[in-house]
């Protein structure tokens, strides 16, 4: 695809991301729009997967580790037509399976996270699977940057690491914000590129919301032969909506009337911006 | 009866309030600040607040290792992380070492409903009540949650507190006693019991009042601590009601119900009797009042599972 068809997708997600948790009093909004670039690319761009090859054992895997931005995943899930997206519409309510993270009642999610700290593990044994199996899919998977605290995800890293796990790719969304503050303020992540390194990963750094960045980025995968791939992939908490951007107390709060009127004025005006410079009005 | 502040609020309040006064006092947070509404505890006593990141594993040794000096020590944190992930940090390093770490867990139960089961403590009695040395407490209203986080201070064993983060009834008169260990009777009944626990007695007691209306006379009782366990309160209720129904806010395995349950059988009482909780299926996801009206834990659903097993009961 495109890039410029993309980055109009990007406007688009934005906009569902914020009618879904509008609709639904409730969702996690600032770390949905941080990492929503990065699920364009993936699954418009890099992987291997749609709803005709979902139970394909050579499709590629996305775990979403972070599941509490699952509102990213629905509205590019639902793009890609692995439900209709007025399911949505039911986001949080009783007895929807469309629940506030990531399960596998809903078509397209591999697996069920929402608990931080899981998705690692999960993408390192799938990853390892291919291996045994010799079989040429990849996986991807997406970590907040407050969850690296979870001594898990270190635990996980390090079995990447010793088995080679080159066709696994762990991609850190870097928006350096938490729900209590600053990730450097709450526990201390730096100098986190250098622990990666000493880990054994093949680490690429990249602007996380840029999408020709990412689609570059992305086209070097795997970084090294016989190393796992890490994208350090920095991101603004709340991208794309002025006021919610870089702000901690948009983890999760829900747009009033106000807020999303202006919020989709916002989107209006990109949308619009994107259009002209394409049309070459500008 | 009217709604109080959620129980959340009230352990937040009493807890800056205690710790003010005794510097000794110091709360521990898994960036669960927020959650455990600490704000304004951590604005007002820097000193007595230490976060380590989303690492409940961590929060949990943590806080051993500072209860280990002879500090009160409050690990605060959503009740389905504290005491699935940080399971053996409690085993371990809190009942088994004996460090008494006051292990708080927020946001119990299914008070994260839409979130899913990964949000979801429907295990955590179960888990709990099968280590030995600590102690299991969960209150069900503003009264009981006060006197439970006062009672924390001083308890000689490491304890377990859990509540949700809605408003909760007012279920007692301010003279009540309040007792770990000691159930709490809300209402005097001769025809059937609710025992029950945590956020799960105001629905009970709702139940009783429309059981009441029907001529049925129901006794209830707040279970609010399940280990050490008040066995008196429970035969006595075997002994003066012929249906007992106890309901907790936690799947029917391994929690207040089956604990009820063992002991009525070694005590050779066979009272008609119910447990109503979580089955073990894929849960139904909503708001805590929606799942609680799902599984029958509603004034309603209660009232009708009261009526059902004493229609199955002869009277005695
Ligand atoms: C094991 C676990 N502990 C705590 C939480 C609660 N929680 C949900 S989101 C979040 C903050 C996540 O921060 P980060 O990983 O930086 O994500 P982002 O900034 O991308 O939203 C926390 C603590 C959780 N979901 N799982
Ligand atoms: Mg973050």
């Amino acid at each position: 695809m495109q890039a410029h068809e993309m980055l109009l997708k990007s406007v688009a997600y934005r906009r569902s991301v914020l009618k879904m948790i509008k609709t639904s009093q409730a969702g996690h909004t600032g770390g949905s729009l941080s990492c929503l670039d990065i699920l364009n690319v993936l699954y418009n761009y890099v992987m291997n997967v749609s709803p005709e090859n979902f139970h394909d054992p050579n499709r590629d895997r996305y775990i979403q580790s972070k599941g509490h931005s699952v509102e990213a995943l629905y509205a590019v899930l639902a793009d890609k037509g692995f439900f209709p997206e007025d399911d949505l519409q039911t986001l949080n309510q009783y007895q929807s399976h469309y629940i506030g993270h990531p399960t596998r009642k809903v078509n397209g999610v591999e697996q069920n996270t929402g608990a931080l700290g899981h998705g690692l593990s999960l993408a390192v044994g799938t990853a390892l699977a291919a291996k045994l199996d010799q079989r040429s899919y990849r996986v991807f998977t997406l970590l907040g940057d407050g969850e690296l605290a979870e001594g898990s995800s270190w635990e996980a890293s390090m079995t990447a690491v010793h088995y080679k796990l080159d066709n696994l790719t762990v991609i850190i969304d870097r928006n350096r914000l938490q729900i209590t503050a600053g990730t450097e303020d709450v526990n201390r992540l730096e100098p986190l590129h250098a622990k990666f390194m000493a880990f054994g990963y093949a680490v690429h750094q990249c602007d996380g919301n840029d999408i020709v960045g990412l689609m570059h980025t992305f086209d070097h995968l795997p970084f090294a032969p016989g190393k796992p791939s890490l994208i350090l992939a920095n991101t603004t908490k709340g991208k794309g909506i002025s006021f919610m951007e870089d702000t901690v107390k948009w983890h999760h709060r829900v747009p009033t009337d106000a807020e999303y009127e202006i919020a989709t004025r916002e989107l209006d005006a990109q949308e619009a911006e994107l259009k002209a410079v394409n049309s070459g009005v500008r | 009866m009217e709604y109080g502040k959620a129980n959340l609020d009230i352990f937040a309040e009493t807890l800056l309030e205690l710790a003010s006064a005794n510097r000794d006092i110091l709360v521990v947070t898994s960036d669960s600040r927020g959650s455990g509404k600490l704000g304004p505890f951590g604005d007002a006593l820097p000193h007595q607040h230490i976060e380590v990141g989303i690492a409940e594993q961590n929060l949990v040794g943590v806080a051993a290792g500072l209860a280990s000096t002879g500090k009160q020590v409050f690990a605060v944190s959503p009740a389905c992380f504290l005491t699935a992930r940080a399971l053996e940090q409690i085993k371990n390093d809190v009942a088994y070492s004996d460090n008494r770490v006051r292990v708080i867990g927020i946001s119990a139960g299914v008070s994260y409903g839409a979130l899913g089961a990964t949000h979801h403590s429907l295990h955590d009695y179960a888990a709990l009540r099968a280590i030995n040395n600590i102690d299991i407490v969960a209150p069900a209203d503003n009264f009981e949650t006060r006197a439970a986080v006062r009672a924390a201070i001083e308890y000689p064993r490491p304890l377990y507190l859990r509540f949700g983060k809605r408003p909760m009834l007012n279920l007692h008169a301010p003279d009540t006693n309040f007792e770990i260990g000691r159930a709490i009777t809300i209402r005097e009944g001769s025809d059937v019991t609710f025992v029950a626990i945590g956020e799960a007695v105001a629905p009970a007691a709702l139940a009783a009042d429309q059981l009441a209306d029907d001529g049925i006379s129901t006794r209830v009782i707040s279970m609010h601590t399940l280990k050490p366990f008040d066995e008196a309160a429970l035969l006595a209720a075997a002994a003066d009601t012929r249906a007992l129904i106890t309901v907790e806010e936690h799947s029917v395995g391994g929690g207040l119900g089956e604990r009820c349950a063992s002991l009525l059988m070694e005590h050779r009482l066979f009272p008609a009797f119910k447990i109503v909780g979580f089955p073990d299926e894929y849960m139904a996801t909503g708001s805590q009042a929606e799942i609680f009206a799902h599984y029958g834990i509603s004034p309603d659903g209660l009232a009708l599972t009261a009526r059902t097993l004493l229609q199955s009961e002869p009277t005695r």
